[in-house]
């Protein structure tokens, strides 16, 4: 048998270094070579994690070759979409139908909207052998405890290798935390069960760019007398003091008019005074 | 990592940070000593479990490597660890250390990040190997790695050497099956006087250098048994080692190969007389083209660069690549573009005591050097308040050159952790007293080093082993150096420590702010009760979004065309921070259910 490759991907804190512990173990249970192998470090704030899991009779290279992955499992969708390239054509994907948007994806202080990728498995027609959408979030969570949901991924997971699930269990049994063994391998029996959802029924994020807005920072410098609380609230870094301690505006196109400037000036001296097109908009 | 506890099976999967420690408890090591740094820190975290080994966190990687090199000297079978980048703090003792030879073995394990998944550069250590001339070994998976441990310390008693021991991120990362062994009971041989090898005056070290070079002689004669021969009889000939080995049998499972075990010193008529027996010689190595280029002044022609790339990582795809170029295989058929999907770079943690100090100092403007720590994150947006970072504790002498230079517009000030401090931030600032320099030093104190997990350090007050222990005073210090503006704040209270920064910026000479704060992931997780954001109230200000707190969300809410915002309570660590600036008090803390 030519070595079998697994990627499993996911988000900082979703268990993915875990799963591919178990798979390896019981990989490694069903007597095959393993080699597993896992890119940490920055990973840990949050980032994007994946690791790859070969086993068979001998592997050599302990990650995965582009298109050659047997199973991709995202554990959150757009991680999915990351890793794509690693599955092999007609491989399986199996994919949390969680979306979790990066807050980074938050700051586009001119569109405000988010460039998360649609949950869409058309996106990717063609691509992949079967795709499996499941509610592994759900699930666990109503199975007592959300963070199951990678142990529900792997049941989904386990659907598509040849191992067998006293191996699974095993492994399961020597990697989660005692007293949540049973609650894993409850969820991965939920998730070799598991159903695939119909994308129409999964809610949009609602975070589609708004229309762009563009301000006036309008500082009446006779009344200003340069206290310093604006600048030292103004979320957006637009107004500071200078070398002689004179309010300055140095990023006008950064300003997003909350007017808080404008609310706290003691002096009334600022004014923010949007362009005639959006004054009209919602306030 | 759940898996550090150690294995008592006879088979068991291992990472290659958690063989080498098997294998030098296998070869009987007693002391073990390092500082952290990705991708080696596991192999002590790992090793501390074992009976019999004195395992300990260094200030630093030259610390490190004094503490064994002295272990070794009284007899005992010694261990440092450090990624790439810490041989150039250790250099220093390394390079002499080469000349005294060793008392019992002495081993030096050191992993490169080809591809820099979480370090400054990629500096290749076989080129120290060179410059040191001391002999270094290549595993190429775990088995190897735990095997060349142990034959690491052999190598070093019957060679009277240091052994440098390389690893990367593919080896110390990954995960592959071990067979393990007992331990070699080695007793301590006893420290015995030799100041004609052990003390490097000029007249001594004159009479070693030679001895250097005549063992460097008997090394590679030896290196030429390390080299395993493999392959069909094709009229390519690959000469490779370490995890790239591993690439070419994925891509070419009957190449013909020649491994190297060792690869400095490089057994060169061995390769030599490989070479005979094919019409083309190839290297692939990853980084720079050192066996390559041994290979070629020794005037065997051989290529390499030319097909695999010396910048970055290989992987199975590169190395196909190159193969194919070279017509040993066919060209791989590659897929589809990638979907495009967000990117999602790391970030500091909800509730990070560092936020507010970078915040602060993006509010008053300022010049800001920075160190290497979770903090290093402060450079990126939202806070975005980082001018330099180069190496560790450097950024203290940074900010006084650029002081002195007279070239900042803005008031110079450095930042760096308190493990960073430690590790090399401590002679720069009694540099900048020493010589006055008009600069603040923040040190951001989080009681632990974060950035790698969460390790004890000299100002924690516990040990490696878990054992409570003297803890640095860190304004004691300060003081003790002369640091005459001194103020300690709690990065928590957000108008505090604005106003500590900027009276200690106001001060004309060297100040130092300490803000102190644990960590909110180590040692101990921290969760406070979380807050909630009232959306009625909510003016969708942005004020709490440019903390960068990840735990703030946008919503499909919006108030005058901007986005409200919500916050994720299960990330929520109850810090208060957002609370602490929102105008319109929108920010409350979730009620506790009766
Ligand atoms: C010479 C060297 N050794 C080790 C490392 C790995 N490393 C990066 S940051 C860091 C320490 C960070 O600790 P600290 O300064 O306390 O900051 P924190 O991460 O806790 O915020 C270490 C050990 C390195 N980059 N360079
Ligand atoms: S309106 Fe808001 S963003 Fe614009 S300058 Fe005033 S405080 Fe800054
Ligand atoms: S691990 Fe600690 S220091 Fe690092 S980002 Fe998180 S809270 Fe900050
Ligand atoms: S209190 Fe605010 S800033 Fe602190 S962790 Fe919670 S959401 Fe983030
Ligand atoms: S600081 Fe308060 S008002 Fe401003 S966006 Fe945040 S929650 Fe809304």
């Amino acid at each position: 048998m030519n070595a079998r490759g697994v990627v499993l991907a996911g988000v900082g804190g979703q268990g993915v270094v875990l799963a591919s512990a178990v798979l390896a173990e019981a990989a490694l249970q069903s007597g095959y070579e393993v080699k597993q192998s896992e890119v940490h470090g920055m990973a840990q704030r949050g980032g994007a994690v994946v690791s790859h899991i070969r086993y068979g009779e001998a592997v050599a290279s302990p990650v995965v070759p582009l298109s050659s992955a047997d199973v991709l499992a995202g554990f959150e969708w757009a991680e999915a979409l990351r890793w794509m390239p690693y599955l092999r054509p007609g491989g399986a994907l199996v994919v949390d139908a969680r979306r979790i948007v990066p807050p980074g994806a938050c700051r586009d202080h001119r569109r405000w909207g988010v460039p998360y990728p649609p949950l869409d498995p058309t996106t990717i027609a063609g691509r992949t052998g079967e795709v499996l959408l499941i509610d592994a979030t759900g699930i666990a969570s109503e199975l007592g405890n959300a963070k199951a949901a990678n142990s529900v991924v792997m049941g989904a997971v386990s659907r598509f290798l040849d191992l067998s699930d006293a191996a699974w269990e095993k492994a399961i049994a020597r990697f989660v935390p005692p007293r949540t063994v049973d609650l894993n391998i409850e969820a991965f029996h939920a998730g070799q069960g598991a159903d695939t959802l119909d994308p129409a029924d999964i809610p949009e994020l609602g975070l589609d760019p708004l229309p762009e807005r563009h301000y006036h920072i309008d500082v009446n410098e006779e009344w200003c007398k340069d206290c310093g609380i604006c600048p030292s609230i103004c979320p957006e870094f637009c107004l500071a003091l200078d070398d002689a301690h004179r309010l300055v505006v140095v990023d006008e196109e950064a300003c997003t008019g909350c007017r808080l400037c404008e609310v706290l000036c003691p002096d009334f001296a600022i004014r923010i005074t949007a362009p005639v097109e959006a004054r009209g908009g919602a306030r | 990592m759940t898996t550090l506890a150690i294995e008592t099976r006879e088979r068991a999967l291992l990472s290659g940070n958690e063989a080498i420690a098997r294998g030098a408890w296998e070869a009987g090591v007693r002391v073990a000593s390092a500082y952290p740094g990705t991708p080696s820190t596991e192999t002590l975290q790992a090793l501390v479990h074992y009976d019999g080994v004195d395992a300990r966190w260094a200030t630093n990687e030259k610390v490190a490597v004094d503490v064994a090199l002295g272990a070794s000297l009284g007899g005992a079978r010694a261990l440092a660890v450090m990624k790439h980048v810490g041989l150039n703090v250790a250099a220093d003792t390394f390079m002499t250390a080469a000349y005294t030879g060793v008392g019992a073995g002495f081993v030096i394990m050191v992993a490169d990040d080809p591809g820099m998944h979480s370090s400054q550069n990629e500096q290749d250590t076989r080129l120290y190997a060179r410059m040191g001339l001391v002999p270094l070994l290549e595993p190429s998976d775990s088995q190897e790695a735990k095997d060349f441990t142990k034959l690491g310390f052999e190598v070093s008693e019957r060679f009277d050497t240091p052994v440098l021991l390389r690893s990367t991120t593919r080896i110390s990362h990954n995960r592959g099956i071990v067979t393990l062994e007992e331990r070699q009971d080695v007793p301590v041989g006893g420290f015995r006087p030799n100041p004609a090898k052990y003390v490097m005056l000029p007249a001594y070290a004159r009479g070693r250098h030679p001895v250097v070079l005549e063992r460097l002689q008997r090394l590679v004669e030896y290196a030429a048994e390390l080299v395993t021969e493999e392959g069909s009889d094709s009229k390519v000939g690959i000469v490779t080692a370490g995890v790239p080995y591993q690439y070419v049998k994925e891509v070419l499972p009957d190449a013909r190969i020649l491994k190297l075990g060792m690869t400095f010193p490089i057994p060169v008529d061995r390769v030599r007389s490989f070479a005979a027996t094919v019409d083309k010689l190839i290297v692939v190595e990853e980084l720079e083209p050192f066996v390559e280029e041994t290979l070629r002044a020794a005037g065997i022609d051989v290529e390499g660069k030319a097909y695999f790339p010396r910048t970055g990582e290989l992987s199975p795809d590169l190395v196909h690549d190159g193969l194919a170029a070279l017509g040993l295989v066919e060209p791989r058929s590659t897929g589809p573009e990638p979907p495009t999907t967000v990117v999602r770079p790391p970030l500091l943690c909800a509730g990070c005591p560092h936020t507010v100090p970078y915040w602060s100092l993006k509010r008053i403007g300022a010049t800001v050097t920075g160190d290497i720590g979770c903090y290093t994150l402060a450079a990126l947006e939202p806070l975005a308040t980082m001018d330099t970072c180069v190496s560790m504790g450097a950024s203290i002498g940074m900010a006084t050159g650029l002081a002195a230079s007279g070239g900042s517009d803005k008031p110079v000030v450095a930042t760096i952790g308190d493990s960073t401090f430690l590790h090399g931030g401590v002679p720069a600032l009694m540099d900048a007293v020493y010589n006055q320099a008009n600069i603040t030093v923040v040190i951001l104190d989080n009681g632990t080093v974060a950035m790698t997990g969460g390790q004890e350090h000299p100002g924690t007050g516990r040990t490696l082993a878990g054992q409570e222990t003297r803890a640095v005073d860190l304004p004691a210090l300060c003081r003790a150096i002369g640091v005459e503006d001194l103020h300690v704040v709690d990065p928590y209270d957000v108008s505090a420590t604005l106003r500590a920064i900027e009276q200690a910026m106001a001060y004309r000479g060297p100040s130092v702010v300490i803000t102190y704060r644990p960590c909110i992931e180590a040692p101990v997780r921290i969760k406070d009760r979380p807050f909630w954001v009232d959306a009625e109230a909510c003016t969708a200000c942005q004020l709490c979004m440019n903390l960068g707190c990840p735990a703030i969300f946008w919503t499909s809410e919006t108030f005058e065309g901007r986005r409200k915002v919500t916050i994720d309570v299960d990330m929520c660590t109850g810090c208060t921070l957002c609370a602490q600036l929102c105008p319109p008090r929108a920010i409350l803390p979730v009620e506790v259910d009766a």
